[in-house]
């Protein structure tokens, strides 16, 4: 049972900071319903809707008079391929390390970490260079190599924090009833680690939208780009900003991703601290 | 018999090592060449070009030793883009654990309406940076910006005449004074740009401090949450003795997240200010870009973003040093 003075002084923490970590939200959600009359006239209250607002209108030229829907499909489809990659490399290192390789796997995983910590304005410009030598500047297949190179290293170490959450008794107890170890992973560890899963695969995801500089680097095409850098080199051309469109275009990735996160945050933070004592 | 049954076990054990051992380096072996060819290949020729002239699009340069790293250094937009880096890093940081322990603390607590408030805090991670960042830009804007139209305006119904600018003004913030008919302009102006790149990198950390902190707190057991009762500890006291010391390495895990987040970040000044004004929030990232890429020096563009890897590394080292440290005792 809480107190009303912690229910209270929850609520005097949580209510403010709420609203200014939400407020560019709302923001661009009621931006993106305006009229250009009622938008850019700078005698009109901000926060109510003026002549010719609220209106759709904004919506339908981003996805009829823009390539926004291209930059979706394409944003999609790099993400699911870099997360099949990251998973195939990631789950049976993280497992590896946490388990099987004793005390260097520890160091072999902080210098895995480690490589994640290099950031991407160091490596880009060799990198371009080699994307160009290749051929494949332009073309979506660069981002699908190049992205690995963060979400490997930042999933290896996720799961392999995880893997070291799930009591090594479990194992050895499957192991001494004879089960291989092959068996043990698929029936003893791989059905308690879903949630790190999980979590890897939406912060692989989210690192694969994060990124900004290789796409910029890598993708010149527009019809090519993705929604990072297509959102803010198209649609912002010169100083014609045209905001309600971009408004529009920010929040429409942001709103399912929000859920997703919403709806596996508990499982993320029961992955976090290890899931199988429950 | 006894000797037997002591025997099989052992034998056992003996070739699971051997199992193990194989099984280890092939299931680590793909990630590790993987991360190798995409991170060490491409960091060993940025090492290369550092040591170059190269310059464009062409690889090829000639050999000048340091001369890069000493001409970047002597650059003072060089050093106004790591004082920068230091400072974005350091105070937003500073912002962020302050809040995110504020707000996880709060949030462990079963209050009506929590799982609301909890979607509102966490939006901001969950939008991708290059797009919510442009959603500051439109916020920061110099005509229709929404902090100005609330800062200059009569707040209370009835003309009341309650103006918020004159309570900012009145409190002891390094942006100056808020003049009613020039309102600030966030990104036109060095010392308010710097505020403005703070506020988005702490706002963008926060919510991902805080579910660090959330997962840190549900690994507190619950008999010490119930001992700490039993023993009559309370509010700053239980904070300060049992919650601070077990909440210490997770906090540690959040803080190395988000100072690599932060330090390497070229996104948010890019697309904020581009480094401007004249410069001023320039930070690492973003002035190796520009001398490497815009300027189209290869060679100082690598070295400049080079000096950021010892800063990386060395606090990565404390940091798992520390959190090690406290994991033992």
């Amino acid at each position: 049972m809480i107190t009303l003075r912690e229910k209270l002084h929850s609520y005097a923490v949580l209510g403010p900071f709420a609203i200014v970590l939400a407020f560019p939200f709302y923001w661009m959600l009621w931006t993106s319903f305006k009229s250009d009359i009622d938008l850019y006239n700078v005698n009109n209250v901000p926060f109510s809707f003026g002549k010719g607002s609220p209106t759709t209108k904004n919506y339908t030229f981003l996805f009829h008079h823009t390539q926004y829907l291209t930059w979706v499909k394409n944003t999609a489809f790099v993400g699911v391929v870099v997360v099949v990659i990251t998973l195939a490399l990631a789950l049976p290192a993280g497992y590896a390390l946490a388990r099987l390789a004793g005390r260097w796997g520890q160091s072999l995983g902080v210098g895995i970490f480690l490589t994640y910590l290099v950031p991407p304005t160091l490596l880009f410009l060799p990198m371009s260079w080699v994307i160009a030598h290749i051929g494949l500047q332009d073309r979506l297949l660069s981002l699908i190599i190049v992205f690995p190179s963060f979400t490997v290293p930042f999933a290896t170490w996720l799961l392999m924090g995880f893997f070291k959450t799930i009591p090594a008794e479990l194992e050895d107890a499957a192991l001494v009833d004879g089960a291989s170890r092959f068996q043990t992973l698929l029936r003893v560890i791989f059905p308690i680690s879903v949630p790190g899963i999980l979590t890897a695969v939406i912060f692989s995801f989210s690192l694969v939208l994060n990124d900004f500089v290789y796409a910029l680097a890598f993708i010149t095409t527009s019809k090519e780009k993705t929604i990072s850098t297509g959102v803010f080199t198209e649609l912002i051309r010169g100083d014609v900003f045209f905001w309600q469109g971009l408004m529009a275009a920010t929040l429409i990735p942001t709103i399912p991703l929000a859920l997703l996160y919403n709806t596996f945050l508990n499982r993320f933070i029961a992955g976090f601290t290890g899931g199988a004592f429950r | 018999m006894v000797s037997v049954a002591q025997a099989r076990p052992q034998s056992r054990w003996r070739n699971l090592f051997e199992e193990r051992r194989f099984l280890a380096a092939a299931l680590i072996g793909p990630a590790v060449i993987f991360i190798l060819a995409l991170v060490g290949g491409p960091l060993v020729l940025s090492i290369y070009l550092s040591l170059t002239n190269a310059t464009g699009g062409a690889l090829s340069g000639h050999y000048v030793g340091l001369h890069n790293f000493i001409d970047a250094w002597a650059d003072p937009n060089f050093r106004r883009a790591l004082r920068n880096t230091l400072l974005f890093t350091i105070v937003s940081q500073a912002i962020v654990l302050v809040c995110a322990g504020l707000i996880a603390h709060a949030l462990t607590r079963p209050v009506r309406g929590r799982w609301i408030l909890r979607f509102l805090i966490l939006l901001p991670w969950a939008a991708p940076v290059p797009l919510s960042t442009i959603g500051w830009l439109w916020i920061y804007d110099s005509l229709f910006s929404v902090v100005n139209w609330t800062l200059v305006h009569d707040l209370m119904p009835g003309h009341h005449a309650f103006y918020l600018y004159k309570v900012v003004n009145w409190l002891p913030l390094p942006i100056g004074d808020i003049q009613p008919f020039n309102p600030p302009q966030w990104l036109g102006n060095s010392t308010l740009a710097l505020a403005a790149v703070i506020t988005v990198h702490a706002w963008r950390l926060i919510p991902f401090a805080v579910v660090i902190f959330l997962a840190g707190l549900a690994s507190i057991p619950s008999e010490v949450e119930d001992a700490a009762k039993l023993d009559g500890a309370q509010g700053f006291k239980k904070f300060w003795h049992i919650t601070l010391p077990l909440q210490l390495p997770i906090a540690t895990v959040a803080l190395l997240f988000g100072i690599v987040f932060t330090a390497t970040d070229l996104t948010v000044v890019y697309i904020l200010t581009g480094g401007g004004p004249f410069n001023s929030t320039q930070m690492l990232t973003t002035w190796a870009y520009t001398t490497g890429i815009r300027s189209g020096s290869l060679g100082e563009g690598a070295a400049i973003s080079l000096y950021l890897l010892p800063l990386l590394v060395v606090v990565a080292v404390l940091m798992l040093r520390f959190a090690r440290r406290v994991e033992v005792s």
